[in-house]
């Protein structure tokens, strides 16, 4: 693109810089700030990154839909230089400080940003008598900036920096209640479970550059081209599924998916924001953003859709028998990126992105009605200490009742668009994919309308002393609710005619020819009707059950569970895998602590640092009885004997003058006695 | 006829005389007059030496060794008024601070 970019496309490195910059004066400057300047600061950035990706995807949108990408390289960030490729060929690693948008990225800011500045509105309200108040909003504010990298990153490491930002502001986040014990654990779990996934994600990248020589996402499609790959080679879907490792564990897919129900620890403005419309959804993201790898891995594209499916209803059955309010939407939350990942599995990777357009809309709302509802119960979170709230906080009411009839699927409400879509695509791949989909469809609409009722309708089983002090929530928190109900209930309308999928079309590499999307056509409208109504029925069917088991026959519940005696345990104890994990891995793992730390305390104290003292000592006496009798000794040996010497001649030394003078005479005589014996006798 | 010998005989009998005294008496004093009476008789030894061969130096030295006795009996006698001073004697078998 030679032509300059327009102002907006020209600056989109300036969205994630925005929450950086207040994140920066958050977390140093902080704790001397007035709440309110904390307010303007922190939701006013958000809300210019928002202005900039509305501008950013205006001006693409008015480009030719051939050319919407806009690619701003800052700079080279890691110009690491040449080094061998899988093939032999040389190539030079490169990983650029730069972004790129093109409707992928243009939908993920817009998402990003706009349901994170609602998400901010709200939290000034219901944080609003926390403690650590700047604190909470510059995690959300670095979380910004970290999603908002991963999505406009135009290479791989880029997106790994926003990947990992956002991994350890969800740490930060979940753990935000820091001195309760549950809490901080509830960080650590989900900061290690990702560890697990981000190591796969990173040999990725690291194959990815070996095969194909760039990390550029612009130049992976060309890449694999110029490759001449086989449909199905070993190394592209080893990429792909070590792709996929990491995005099952940020996106919460089996096997990983165990930190995503814990943390709901962390306060429910977090929740909405990270844990149900953005963060966890970037592995969604990441995998549509390398559909170029995946259509060539049909194999990896089996897999992803077979675990998203599984995912899905897995959750969605745990979800069921959930009596804390969060735990069923953070269930809910684990299925339905499992129905994306169904999606982007069976080819469909526009309905996936759509799907997680829509629920970004609706579960964010629901996150936030939930949280609306525990703050007007003063914390209660248990849903079987609710009940009868439909009147006392009614707007709660009404918005969270627009947000369960949008995830149930009901028309024309923006789930059951992104939803059918997903079903209809799964349908023509596989039909036990689809039943799978269809049959999590009826538990859905199950699960979110037996906590409809359970929470707002039927006897009200509110604690007494909590009663009294029940109030709706201030406009602060009730205004994103109701913006967030308006999208619920329109979002959807964007995909009728199949126009979300032809804008995203330009990313997805040849959709056209894909053998998937060959096949389409084959689907006759009368099916799609079918499958349609299919869908819908399976949704009011979910419904009417709801409405008869916690509405009509209050009892029945109860005997179900007790009928169901060792199956419902199993659920409830959501089928142990908590303890399974902890039996084959977190107790290993400590085992194998507890034997390197006796290894430590044994071998390399014991016998090495107490050895090298011990041998230190023994070698210091050996050197200690030379030196006293040997050194030592034959100086005092010398001494002694002339010690011996002068104790035999000093009894010369009498000390009288006389004594001396009568020797000197004495020896005068000899001396001249001798000369005068040698004159007589000698010389003649 | 005085002759050489007889000279010679006195000089004789007074250096014996001194050196018997040094090494005989006790008393410091009377030591230091031994050693007069030695170099005295040196003093005679080379006075008659001088008369006889008739050289004016053997005179000359006796005056000079003459002199020399007078500086050695002050020094002498200084030194053992310090002495005196410190121990209270004069005798010399009780001056045994070298001994052992």
């Amino acid at each position: 693109m030679n032509a300059p970019l327009p102002y907006f496309l020209d600056h989109i490195w300036l969205i994630p810089l925005f929450p950086l910059a207040t994140a920066a004066v958050m977390l140093f400057y902080g704790r001397r700030l007035k709440n309110s300047m904390v307010n303007y600061l922190c939701v006013g950035s958000v809300f210019l990154s928002f202005i900039y990706s509305f501008g950013a995807f205006l001006q693409l949108t008015a480009m030719p839909a051939a050319e919407r990408t806009a690619i701003k390289i800052l700079f080279e960030w890691i110009p690491a230089g040449p080094y061998h490729m899988l093939n032999g060929r040389i190539s030079n690693f490169l990983a650029d400080w730069g972004f790129q948008l093109d409707p992928l990225s243009a939908v993920m800011i817009l998402v990003v940003t706009g349901v994170g500045f609602l998400i901010h509105v709200y939290s000034t309200g219901y944080m609003a008598h926390e403690g650590g108040y700047y604190r909470f909003f510059g995690y959300l504010n670095l979380f910004m900036f970290s999603m908002l990298m991963l999505v406009l990153a135009n290479n791989l490491l880029l997106l790994f920096v926003g990947w990992e930002g956002v991994g350890t502001c969800s740490y930060l986040l979940i753990g935000f209640y820091f001195h309760k014990k549950s809490a901080s654990d509830a960080g650590k779990k989900a900061f290690i479970v990702n560890r697990i996934g981000d190591a796969g994600f990173l040999l990725g990248i690291f194959l990815t550059s070996a095969l194909l020589g760039t990390i550029r996402f612009a130049e992976i499609g060309p890449a694999l081209a110029a490759g001449h790959f086989a449909l199905g080679d070993p190394r592209i879907v080893a990429i792909a599924l070590l792709f996929f490792v990491g995005a099952t564990g940020k996106s919460a897919q089996i096997p990983l998916y165990v930190w995503l129900p814990d943390a709901m620890e962390g306060p429910t403005p977090v929740s909405a924001l990270i844990h149900a419309a953005t963060m966890v959804t970037a592995g969604v993201y990441m995998v549509t953003r390398t559909n170029a790898i995946y259509q060539l891995a049909p194999a990896a594209m089996a897999v992803v859709a077979v675990i998203g499916a599984i995912t899905a209803i897995f959750a969605a059955s745990m979800g069921v028998v959930q009596n804390d309010i969060k735990k069923v939407l953070a269930y809910s939350t684990i299925s339905q990126l499992g129905y994306m990942f169904l999606a982007l599995g069976v080819g469909a990777f526009a309905a996936g992105i759509f799907h997680l357009m829509t629920h970004a809309f609706f579960k964010g709302l629901l996150f936030l009605a939930a949280g609306s509802v525990i703050h007007a119960l003063s914390g209660e979170q248990d849903m079987q200490k609710m009940g009868a709230l439909s009147g006392k906080i009614r707007k709660t009411y009404r918005t969270m009742r627009i947000a369960t009839l949008a995830i149930a699927g009901v028309p024309p409400l923006a789930g059951f668009f992104s939803k059918d879509e997903i079903l209809a695509h799964a349908f023509e791949y596989s039909h036990v994919l689809w039943l799978i989909g269809w049959i999590t469809a009826g538990m859905t609409a199950f699960y979110m309308f037996r906590l409809l009722f359970l929470t707002f309708h039927g006897q009200s089983r509110v604690d007494h002393e909590v009663e009294h002090h029940i109030h709706e929530s201030p406009n602060s928190m009730l205004v994103p609710l109701m913006i967030l109900a308006v999208l619920s209930v329109i979002g959807g309308w964007i995909g009728i005619g199949g126009r979300f999928e032809k804008f995203l079309e330009p990313v997805i590499a040849g959709a056209a020819q894909s053998p998937l999307e060959a096949a389409r056509p084959a689907a006759a409208s009368s099916t799609e009707a079918a499958l349609m109504i299919a869908s819908v029925a399976v949704a009011f069917t979910g419904i009417a059950l709801a409405w008869f088991l916690y509405l009509k026959r209050t009892d029945l519940p109860a005997k179900i569970a007790k009928s169901l005696n060792g199956f419902y345990d199993l659920v409830f104890h959501k089928y142990y895998v908590d303890e399974l994990y902890d039996a084959m891995f977190v107790n290993r793992a400590k085992d194998l602590g507890l034997a390197l730390g006796a290894f430590d305390r044994n071998v390399i104290d014991g016998a090495g640092v107490n050895g090298a003292g011990w041998l230190t000592r023994f070698v210091s006496k050996v050197s200690m009885w030379w030196d006293t009798w040997i050194v030592d000794g034959s100086v005092r040996l010398g001494s002694f004997l002339v010690y011996c010497l002068g104790f035999v001649s000093k009894f010369l030394e009498t000390g009288y003058v006389q004594n001396y003078m009568l020797l000197i005479v004495v020896g005068l005589i000899g001396v001249l006695a001798y000369y005068f014996y040698l004159a007589h006798h000698v010389i003649h | 006829m005085i002759s050489p010998e007889h000279y010679l005989m006195l000089s004789l009998a007074l250096f014996t005389i001194g050196v018997i005294g040094v090494l005989t008496r006790r008393n410091v004093i009377i030591i230091l007059m031994s050693i007069e009476l030695i170099l005295n008789a040196v003093n005679i030894n080379l006075v008659a030496f001088s008369r006889l061969y008739g050289d004016v130096n053997g005179q000359v030295f006796a005056i000079f060794i003459i002199t020399d006795a007078a500086a050695e009996a002050a020094v002498g006698l200084g030194i053992i008024l310090a002495f005196f001073r410190n121990r209270e004697t004069l005798l010399a078998d009780e001056m045994d601070l070298l001994k052992w």
